[in-house]
């Protein structure tokens, strides 16, 4: 990266509250330390994004995907990334899942309430077709019978 | 296009990612020639962000300096930059700093070395 690119930073708080989780307790952050730590933030993701990027282009795709940033992990030697990267990626296809099942789920659900009280009706009516026949039938049968 | 919010939902479980996502997608889209972004290519980078964050932080601190004074500085990040494989590349907008008096001391000795140079003779050949 010849050119130093205007970044743009990530949120303060959260920053912040990421360093203090890892440091232990009663370590004492600097302003200057945690601004630098922000900035260093942002120019992984371009790092990263651009790793990703050559993968991509190497595999002839235009799109990142998942993949991508996996094999970017490997190149930038931050191997020890890619476990917990990988449980992230199940944990959130998993998640992706139940959204989508619980949201066909409701669908289905809706639609069932409809269709069941259209066979309500329709049922009704039936039954009272049904009998009818009935009684029709067994008046010709007993027609048949002489 | 749901955000993954910070910390904690309203269920009061842990999201899986607490970097804002919309920011993470600004920032790789602002990398030339990058054309699309997949969710799960975005989950992993503010996750792998992270990661980052945590690993630099805790590696500074390890390595640097200001432990005996429990306190995580600048120099310890800046040392970092300068002697880790791994953090290279953040040298560039990591650089080390020293004091301006030292910096002009520096350059004074610079300008004298130099000037002796000039002058001609080596060392060995100095007056006894």
């Amino acid at each position: 990266m010849a050119e130093r690119p205007e970044v743009l930073n990530l949120p303060n708080a959260v920053i912040t509250r990421i360093i203090k989780e890892a440091l232990p307790d009663g370590v004492n952050i600097s302003k200057e330390a945690r601004s630098a730590i922000s900035r260093a933030a942002s120019v992984f993701v371009l790092y990263t994004t651009s790793c990703a990027n050559n993968c991509a282009m190497k595999g002839k795709r235009k799109t990142l995907n998942a993949s991508y940033v996996l094999s970017a992990m490997e190149e930038m030697e931050f191997q020890r990334f890619i476990t917990p990267l990988k449980e992230v990626l199940e944990a959130y296809r998993r998640e992706q899942k139940g959204k989508k099942e619980a949201s066909e789920q409701k669908k289905k659900d809706k639609d069932k309430k409809t269709d069941s009280e259209e066979q309500d009706r329709s049922r009704d009516e039936d039954n009272e077709e049904d009998e009818e026949r009935l009684e029709e039938e067994q008046n010709e049968e007993e027609d048949v019978d002489i | 296009m749901a955000d993954v919010a910070v910390g904690k939902d309203k269920c009061g479980e842990q999201r899986l990612v607490s970097l804002p996502l919309s920011r993470i997608r600004v920032i790789m889209k602002s990398s030339p020639e990058v054309s699309s972004i997949n969710q799960e290519a975005l989950v992993l980078t503010a996750k792998a962000t992270e990661l980052f964050v945590q690993y630099l932080a805790t590696y500074s601190y390890r390595h640097g300096s200001g432990r005996e004074k429990k306190a995580l500085t600048y120099s310890d990040l800046a040392n970092t930059a300068a002697e880790s494989d791994t953090f290279q590349f953040l040298a560039d907008i990591l650089p080390k700093k020293i004091l301006a008096s030292k910096y002009l001391k520096m350059l004074k000795e610079k300008k004298e070395a130099d000037e002796d140079g000039d002058g001609g003779s080596d060392d060995d050949e100095a007056e006894s």
